[in-house]
C-alpha cells in the first residue's frame, strides 16, 4: 500500500517529492471514493449511504493519523517485546474515539507513561467519522446520548447517591474534590474539574488508560447521571470554607500552614525581639532614668 | 569551691577579653516628650481600632447571612470574611499596640541574671542523705525481712484489681479478627445500590466494588439484617473489590484455579499493612495501590506484594455463580483480612 501510494506520487512530481505527498494522496483518493459512493447512491437509501460516507471518511483520517500506532486496519501494533505499540481499537466502540480523540489526548504527540490532555485535532465532524469507522470494526460501547449524561434534572435524593457512588468507586484516584490524584511512573488521574459531561460518562463507560471500566450493566446509566450531577453541583458551589488551595488534600494546606502561617510568626518574632532605635550618644545621659 | 575557681581560670585563659555590655544609649521616646507622645498616642490608636473591629464582628454577625451572599469576595462568603476578619483584627490590634507599648514607652534597663548550677548546696544534699539513713535504721526495714516481704506482696496484690477492671472493660476479641461475614453463596454486590452482578455485566477490565449482600438484606419487618455499628464493624473487614482481567494474564497458585470465574477475581479491600481501604486499581498493570503507604499488589498474580510496607498478600475470596448466574462467595476468606495481629499464623508471609 504505502509503495504504491509512493510510485503515485512520484508520478504526481517526480522532481517534489514531499513527505505529505503519500498521506495527501490516500486521503484524496479515499475522500474521493466516499464522496463518489455519496454522490451515486439512490436518494431512497440516503441514511444508509451517509453512514458509508462517514465511514469511509473515518477510515481515511484513520489510515493519516492513527494507523501508524493502531495498525492500518485498527488490529494494533505488537512491540519487539510483545507489548502493545498502539493497542487493538476493534471493540473499543465509538465511545472511546469520542473520549480519546475529543479530549485531544488521541492522536499523542509523543510517546510517554500517558496520553496527555489537549486542545483536540479533529473537530466534531471528523471526531465522529473516526467514531463511525472504529464502531464499524466491532460491536462496542457507543456515545451516550445526551438524556444519559446531562445530569440537569437529577433530584437531590439522587444527587447524594451520585455522591455516594464517587466516593466509593472514583476517590481512590480523582481525589475527594474531584482535583485528581498522581499514579506510579509518571501516570496521573486528571482532575474532573471542567470535564464536559459527556466525557466523563465515556471515561467511566470505557476505562481509558489505567481507569478501570465501570460498565452499563453494573454502574447503570442512572448511576453514572447520578455521578455527574454530584460533580456538576460541585464544581459551581462556592466555597464556603475559604480557599480550597486548589482541594488537593494535606499537601497544599500543610505548605501554606508551614510557609505562611509559621513564616508570618517568624516575622512577628523577629520584630518583637528587635532593637528600636536609639539616640547617639550627643544627648545628655540624665533624660533616661 | 573548688568548682568556682576552676570556673574563674577558664575565664582568665580566654583569648579575647570579656568585652562586657554594650552602653546604654536612650530611645528617642525617653529623651524627647514629643516623641514620647507620639508613641502613647499610635499605642492608643491600637487599642481603639481593637474597639472597632471588635465592634464590627458583632455588626457583621447580624447583618450578614451566614451563607448568604456565598461568593462575594474573591469566591468567598461575605459572612465568613467579615467575620474572621474582624475578629482577627481586633486581636492583631492589641497584640500589635502591646508590643508597641513595650517597646517604646516601658523601662528600658538592661538586666543581666546569671546562671546558678542546679544542683542544691552540698551541706543540704549531706543532710537529706543522713535523714534518709536515720529513717532507714529507725523502721529496721533491713533488720525485719518478714515485715518488707509482706509489704512487696501486699503493693504487687494491689495491681490485681487494676488488671481484673480493665480486663472487664469489653470482652476479648476471641477469633472475630479472623473471620468476616462471607459465607459460601452469599452474593457479591455492588456498594451503595446492593446490585446484584452477573459476569456478563462486568467488561475487561472492570472494577467493582462490592460488599457481600446480607448488608443490604432487610427481615421479615422491613428492617436491615445488620444496621449501626455492627455494620460499620463488619463492612470494615467484608469490603471486597471485583475486577476482571484477560484470563490468559492471570497466574493463579495451584488450589486457586478454581477461585474466579472467566478472569473475574475477588480481593478483600482492606490493606494488610494498616487496613486502608485499597481501590486504586490500574486495569492495564493489574496493580492495586495503597493510598496511605503505597503498598502494592499484583492482582493478576494472586494479590503478591510488589512494593511497599504491607507483609502479606492481599487475601482473595473465591467466588462462584448461583443457580440464577449472579456472582457468589465459595466460603469465607480462607485467612484473616487486614493488617497482622499477635495470634495471627505467621505461616503464610509473603
Amino acid at each position: 500500500m504505502r509503495l504504491f501510494t509512493r510510485k503515485i506520487s512520484a508520478r504526481l512530481s517526480a522532481r517534489r517529492r514531499s513527505r505529505v505527498a503519500a498521506p495527501a494522496v490516500l486521503i484524496v483518493a479515499l475522500l474521493a471514493t466516499g464522496g463518489l459512493v455519496a454522490v451515486l447512491s439512490p436518494a431512497s437509501a440516503d441514511k444508509a449511504s451517509s453512514d458509508a460516507a462517514t465511514i469511509a471518511k473515518g477510515r481515511a483520517l484513520f489510515a493519516v493519523s492513527c494507523s501508524s500506532c493502531h495498525g492500518s486496519n485498527a488490529e494494533g501494533v505488537t512491540t519487539e517485546r510483545g507489548n502493545n505499540y498502539g493497542p487493538s481499537l476493534i471493540g473499543v466502540g465509538a465511545a472511546a474515539v469520542d473520549f480519546q480523540v475529543g479530549t485531544g489526548r488521541m492522536p499523542m504527540a509523543q510517546p510517554g507513561a500517558q496520553a496527555m490532555q489537549k486542545a483536540p485535532v479533529f473537530n466534531s465532524d471528523e471526531i465522529a467519522a473516526l467514531a463511525a469507522y472504529v464502531a464499524s470494526l466491532g460491536p462496542g460501547p457507543s456515545i451516550p446520548t445526551a438524556d444519559q449524561y446531562d445530569g440537569s434534572g437529577v433530584t437531590n435524593a439522587q444527587m447524594v447517591q451520585g455522591g455516594e457512588f464517587f466516593r466509593t468507586n472514583c476517590t481512590a484516584c480523582h481525589n475527594f474534590a474531584g482535583s485528581g490524584g498522581a499514579l506510579p511512573k509518571g501516570k496521573y488521574a486528571p482532575a474532573l474539574k471542567g470535564v464536559s459531561s459527556k466525557h466523563i460518562f465515556e471515561a467511566m463507560l470505557t476505562g481509558p488508560q489505567q481507569m478501570p471500566v465501570f460498565s452499563n450493566g453494573v454502574l447503570s446509566p442512572l448511576d453514572k447521571k447520578e455521578i455527574i450531577a454530584y460533580l456538576k453541583t460541585n464544581e459551581s458551589a462556592p466555597s464556603y470554607g475559604g480557599f480550597t488551595l486548589g482541594s488537593i488534600g494535606p499537601v497544599s494546606e500543610g505548605m501554606f500552614a508551614w510557609l505562611v502561617g509559621i513564616g508570618s510568626l517568624v516575622g512577628a518574632g523577629i520584630w518583637i525581639t528587635s532593637g528600636t532605635s536609639r539616640k547617639k550618644k550627643t544627648t545628655t545621659k540624665g533624660a533616661d532614668a | 569551691m573548688s568548682e568556682d575557681n576552676h570556673e574563674l581560670e577558664h575565664v582568665a585563659a580566654e583569648p579575647i577579653a570579656d568585652p562586657g555590655l554594650p552602653e546604654h544609649l536612650p530611645r528617642p521616646t525617653d529623651v524627647d516628650p514629643v516623641m514620647e507622645k507620639r508613641a502613647e498616642r499610635q499605642v492608643a490608636t491600637l487599642f481603639g481600632l481593637s474597639s472597632v473591629f471588635a465592634i464590627l464582628t458583632c455588626v457583621a454577625y447580624f447583618s450578614l447571612n451566614i451563607g448568604g451572599h456565598p461568593s462575594v469576595f474573591l469566591g468567598m462568603g461575605a459572612s465568613t470574611v467579615a467575620l474572621g476578619g474582624c475578629l482577627g483584627l481586633a486581636l492583631l490590634a492589641i497584640g500589635i499596640g502591646a508590643i508597641q507599648w513595650s517597646r517604646k514607652l516601658m523601662s528600658d534597663h538592661e538586666i543581666v541574671e546569671y546562671r546558678h548550677p542546679a544542683a542544691s548546696p552540698q551541706e543540704d544534699r549531706d543532710e537529706a542523705i543522713a535523714a534518709l539513713e536515720v529513717g532507714i535504721a529507725e523502721s529496721g526495714i533491713g533488720r525485719r525481712p518478714l515485715v518488707r516481704n509482706s509489704l512487696l506482696g501486699a503493693m504487687a496484690t494491689l495491681g490485681l484489681p487494676a488488671i481484673v477492671f480493665l480486663r472487664d472493660l469489653g470482652p476479648l476479641p476471641d477469633n472475630k479478627l479472623a473471620h468476616t461475614v462471607w459465607a459460601k453463596g452469599m452474593q457479591v454486590v455492588q456498594d451503595v445500590d446492593g446490585a446484584k452482578i452477573k459476569p456478563e455485566d462486568m467488561e475487561i477490565g472492570q472494577l467493582v466494588n462490592a460488599e457481600p449482600e446480607i448488608f443490604f438484606a432487610t427481615n421479615s419487618e422491613g428492617q436491615p439484617v445488620i444496621e449501626g455499628t455492627a455494620l460499620l464493624q463488619a463492612k470494615a473487614k467484608a469490603a471486597v473489590i471485583l475486577v476482571r482481567m484477560h484470563p490468559d494474564d492471570i497466574k493463579a497458585l495451584p488450589d486457586r484455579r478454581n477461585w474466579g470465574i472467566d478472569g473475574i477475581l475477588c480481593y478483600s479491600k482492606i490493606c494488610t499493612h494498616v487496613g486502608c481501604p485499597i481501590s486504586l486499581w490500574e486495569q492495564q498493570t493489574h496493580h492495586l495501590l495503597c493510598p496511605c503507604h503505597q503498598s502494592t499488589f499484583d492482582l493478576a498474580d494472586n494479590g503478591k506484594v510488589i512494593f511497599g510496607p504491607a507483609g502479606r498478600h492481599l487475601p482473595q475470596l473465591p467466588i462462584t455463580l448461583d443457580a440464577d448466574g449472579y456472582i457468589v462467595a465459595q466460603s469465607d476468606f480462607t485467612e484473616p483480612v487486614g493488617p497482622s495481629y499477635w495470634e495471627r499464623d505467621r505461616s503464610n508471609l509473603t
